[in-house]
């Protein structure tokens, strides 16, 4: 706003060729919208200069934990900018988008060889609102098979170190949240699984591995565990980075599984969105499927199938993300079946290579456990010695010019650091992140100011979040 | 291929440092019994080229926007997306961005996400915006959830309401413990109700009696929720002059392509006294240690990440490039070219529907409605079958409006479409109609 000057227009129509209309009195807009008057040049240059004040992973590397921040190939915003995608109208008639139909069929059947699904719906726009699927999916499935005697089933069973949408779409599906503990490993404890199960669990949502990169060495037990009493059993696809052609959660005993494209297809974060998160689902399960679904007809053209009478429905107003899924597509099948390996092989071998670097001076949260993709390390033994916690840390790395990774999740682990280097990194990246963490460390006991003052190097430095919450300061005056 | 940057001599080094002798090694942990041990049933990895060839071709076989004129509305339009737009937007420091959890790296997202919802409040007339949803309906469906309180669980929708929208109501709604409930005109509205819903410009383009449906709201106790149109809003009264508590709306029409149907970007804005029930993330201006303003995300006792199960939504990742991409267009567009926009789209469409109410068997739907920029037409075919004869002509003729009668083609006409074109599309429904 500030560059704003009355009478600047950036935006030029065509001269209008028809008699001109206006709206009922009634209707009207009296005093117009008080957007910014300024020219194309000063869109673009404040624009230009915001975006270099901004962090990507084009700009470093962005350690956080399963966010899965790889490198975002730049063939696919090639791809995903063709006319024949880029200028399709959601209504338009089926036989005038062979080619994008095909797009979304080849990639469901993909998703469903790399999961061990039988059929996935691409419609939820984000992991979130895949979660919210798999529960619809879930609850629709037991309304049906429900024994009228029987209880309804009203408890879905979390991992207490799960992630924090786990938990809210459980409850804005209707149902009640109730946390697992961990046992002494960081894995689902068992026994306390077992004894919390009974007729009224829906179902069990886990992933696998879990929040601290751990495997889920009891995976089977599990699952039986849940099936034993007519439960399903749901897969959080946050870490599916971890076993990319290694396992499947189909195989391990999972019912329904979301997968986020912008974790572990390199689809651009964008700075919080657009993602995609598309959810398969067993044989069993198909019919709940969101409407409406890719069909192929005898004759291999494809069209669009809403006559699902046992559909939870719509979860998005079109299609999902299909920008988004074009981008999916574009990376799963450059990088096939051999790429898809190597990716999760490269993964786990970035982050214990790093664990391998810092853990003198933090430790991982399990020590005993072999961490897959990622690893939960703490600062609690550099904050017993030197009073600096895992925030001034991720303070202090920003000034030795590293993205923090995550702090303070998952919330089991006190002063946690979660750390996902992803397989795009380099050897002598992840050297240069392990010296800075190091040199955090030594800075803590020796010259501890650095930290509390960090960062100095930003273009703004430690903001005020409490004031920001007390005095609102939403929109421009 | 990959991009893994890792020579054999890199992988032996640190798999020495870790200790393991092989990358296998590093999966012993998984039971033998659920590894898959086959390659994935897919093709081999290729090269970009190949990628590039293979998605060419997919995209070649089908007919776009630019092959054919786009008089297809309901949702999704074909207005102008100005060059600037996605040459900034697109810029890689703000797609290959994370959410701004860590604000000092991430100045860039928050202040163009704090001018976003400063021109969302400003095109609204609302008092607080947050930084996006999914969608329209995805936001509807939030803005009732917002609604929803011990003793008020009904919500009412206007008839002429988007079906689309209706669906997303009843699949979420099933979860939160309500059905939409819908009425022509007025509604009476009791005290159980929680809110009351309607569209502006409505699934037929027309205008509704906004004002007097929310009077009906606000004297039976219930919130009053508009969906709109963004850029409806240079020459049609806002949602926060017509009384709404809550306003939703695509924001796809804000510089963002068709795109089959998404991304695109879901409008929420409210009173500022009920900004704690918003959903999603929202940005506010602070200071740093230095006294120097900045930006953070706030509020956020609101979202998953803190109150888990007891948040007010699930949502996380939301539509941020979109409203990247809104904020860029709105300042290309100015408060003049809004008005001027909003002029040339209800122009076009009023001069195109006065040519097809020419034709022969053709009438307007609703003959004495007011609209804005889309119109519903009553043809002598079923519209699904016009629609593919007009495909042949060069034309995606509008979208069938099934739930109001197989002959029903909702006709949208945006500010891209000359006089010559709107001409020519009559002319060829005139010849399909004929034969």
């Amino acid at each position: 706003m500030d560059r704003s000057v009355p009478g600047r227009r950036a935006s030029r129509f065509p001269s209008i060729d028809v008699p001109e209309v206006a709206v009922p009195e009634h209707h009207r807009r009296g005093s117009a919208a008080r957007l910014p008057q300024v020219a194309e040049l000063d869109l673009v240059r404040h624009y230009t200069r915001l975006s270099q004040e901004n962090y990507g992973t084009d700009t470093g590397i962005y350690p956080l934990g399963s966010c899965t921040m790889k490198y975002n190939p730049k063939m696919a915003e090639t791809v995903a900018s063709l006319p024949g995608f880029q200028r399709l109208h959601p209504l338009q008639p089926d036989e005038t988008v062979q080619g994008a139909l095909a797009l979304l069929w080849r990639l469901e059947e993909a998703l469903c060889e790399i999961t061990g699904m039988a059929r996935a719906t691409l419609q939820p726009p984000a992991g979130a609102c895949g979660e919210m699927t798999g529960l619809l999916i879930m609850r629709a499935y037991h309304r049906d098979v429900r024994d009228p005697d029987a209880p309804e089933r009203t408890k879905v069973l979390i991992p207490d170190a799960a992630h924090g949408t786990n938990p809210a779409s459980v409850r804005l599906a209707g149902f009640e949240a109730i946390p697992v503990p961990s046992d002494a490993r960081g894995l689902v404890d068992v026994a306390a699984l077992a004894s919390l199960v009974d007729e009224q669990v829906a179902g069990l949502m886990l992933t696998n591995p879990n929040t601290l990169g751990l495997f889920e060495e009891d995976i089977e037990r599990i699952t039986e565990v849940i099936h034993a009493v007519g439960g399903l059993v749901y897969y959080d696809g946050a870490n599916l980075n971890a076993i990319l052609g290694r396992c499947r959660p189909g195989d391990m005993g999972f019912d329904i599984v979301h997968i986020n494209t912008h974790k572990t297809f390199a689809t651009p974060h964008g700075g919080g969105g657009p993602g995609a998160g598309p959810v398969g689902v067993k044989e069993h399960l198909v019919p709940y499927l969101p409407s409406p679904i890719v069909a192929r007809t005898a004759e291999g053209s494809y069209r669009w199938d809403d006559d699902r009478p046992r559909s939870i429905g719509r979860l998005h107003g079109f299609n999902g993300n299909f920008g988004v899924l074009v981008r999916a597509y574009a990376y799963v099948f450059l990088h096939g079946a051999d790429g898809l390996k190597e990716v999760s092989e490269l993964a786990a071998l970035n982050a214990n290579y790093l664990l391998s670097l810092i853990r003198a001076d933090f430790p991982a949260a399990y020590p005993d456990e072999r961490p897959m993709h990622e690893f939960v390390a703490t600062a609690k033994p550099l904050k017993d010695e030197t009073g600096l916690r895992a925030m001034d840390v991720a303070k202090r790395l920003i000034d030795l010019g590293y993205h923090p990774s995550t702090v303070y999740f998952p919330l089991v682990v006190e002063e946690a650091m979660m750390v996902e280097p992803t397989e795009t990194e380099s050897k002598d990246t992840l050297d240069g992140l392990a010296a800075a963490f190091r040199q955090a460390a030594s800075d803590a006991r020796t010259d501890p100011d650095l930290l509390l003052e960090a960062p100095l190097t930003t273009p703004v430095r430690r903001l005020d979040e409490a004031r920001a919450a007390r005095h609102l300061k939403l929109r421009w005056s | 291929m990959t991009f893994a940057p890792h020579t054999e001599d890199e992988i032996r080094d640190m798999l020495a440092t870790i200790g393991v002798g092989s990358l296998d090694g590093l999966f012993d942990q998984i039971p033998e019994a659920v590894r898959l041990g086959r390659d994935l049933a897919m093709p081999p990895g290729i090269s970009e080229m190949e990628l590039v060839a293979d998605l060419r071709g997919h995209a070649a076989r089908d007919r776009n926007m630019d092959d054919l004129v786009c008089f297809a509305g309901a949702g999704a339009y074909d207005h102008y997306v100005p060059a600037v737009v996605w040459a900034l937007a697109a810029r890689s420091e703000f797609y290959t961005a994370y959410t701004p959890y860590q604000p000092e790296l991430s100045q860039g997202v928050l202040q163009v996400l704090f001018e976003y919802q400063s021109m969302i409040c400003e095109l609204t007339g609302m008092e607080v915006a947050n930084a996006s949803l999914y969608d329209g309906p995805t936001s509807l469906a939030e803005a009732v959830h917002m609604t929803l309180a011990p003793g008020r669980r009904r919500v009412l929708v206007a008839a002429s309401l988007d079906p689309r929208y209706v669906e997303l109501l009843v699949t979420l709604g099933r979860g939160a413990g309500y059905e939409p409930e819908p009425f022509d005109g007025v509604p009476t509205v009791g005290e159980d109700v929680a809110a009351v819903v309607v569209q502006h410009p409505d699934v037929y383009g027309e205008l509704a009696p906004v004002a007097e449906i929310f009077q009906a709201a606000h004297a039976g106790g219930a919130k009053a929720i508009q969906v709109f149109d963004p850029l409806s809003l240079g020459v049609l009264a806002p949602p926060g002059e017509l009384g709404a508590d809550i306003a939703v709306g695509e924001g796809q029409s804000l510089g963002n392509h068709l795109n089959y149907g998404g991304p695109y970007l879901g409008i929420i804005a409210t009173h500022l006294a009920d900004v704690r029930k918003l959903p999603g993330r929202i940005v506010g201006e602070t200071v740093d240690v230095d006294g120097e303003p900045g930006y953070v995300l706030t509020l956020q006792a609101r979202e998953q990440h803190i109150r888990r199960d007891k948040a007010n939504s699930n949502i996380c990742t939301n539509q941020t490039l979109m409203a990247i991409a809104a904020t860029v267009y709105l300042g290309w567009l100015g408060p003049d070219g809004l008005r001027e926009l909003g002029t040339q789209c209800a122009s076009k469409a009023a001069y195109a529907a006065g040519q097809f109410a020419e034709l022969p068997g053709v009438s307007l739907l609703h003959p004495d409605a007011a609209f804005f920029k889309e119109f519903a037409l009553r043809l002598p075919r079923p519209a699904v079958d016009v629609v593919s004869s007009l495909i042949g002509r060069g034309f995606l003729g509008g979208v069938p409006l099934a739930p109001a009668g197989d002959d029903v083609l909702l006709v949208a006409v945006t500010e891209r479409r000359s006089r010559q074109e709107i001409d020519g599309f009559v002319a060829a429904m005139g010849e399909v109609l004929a034969s």
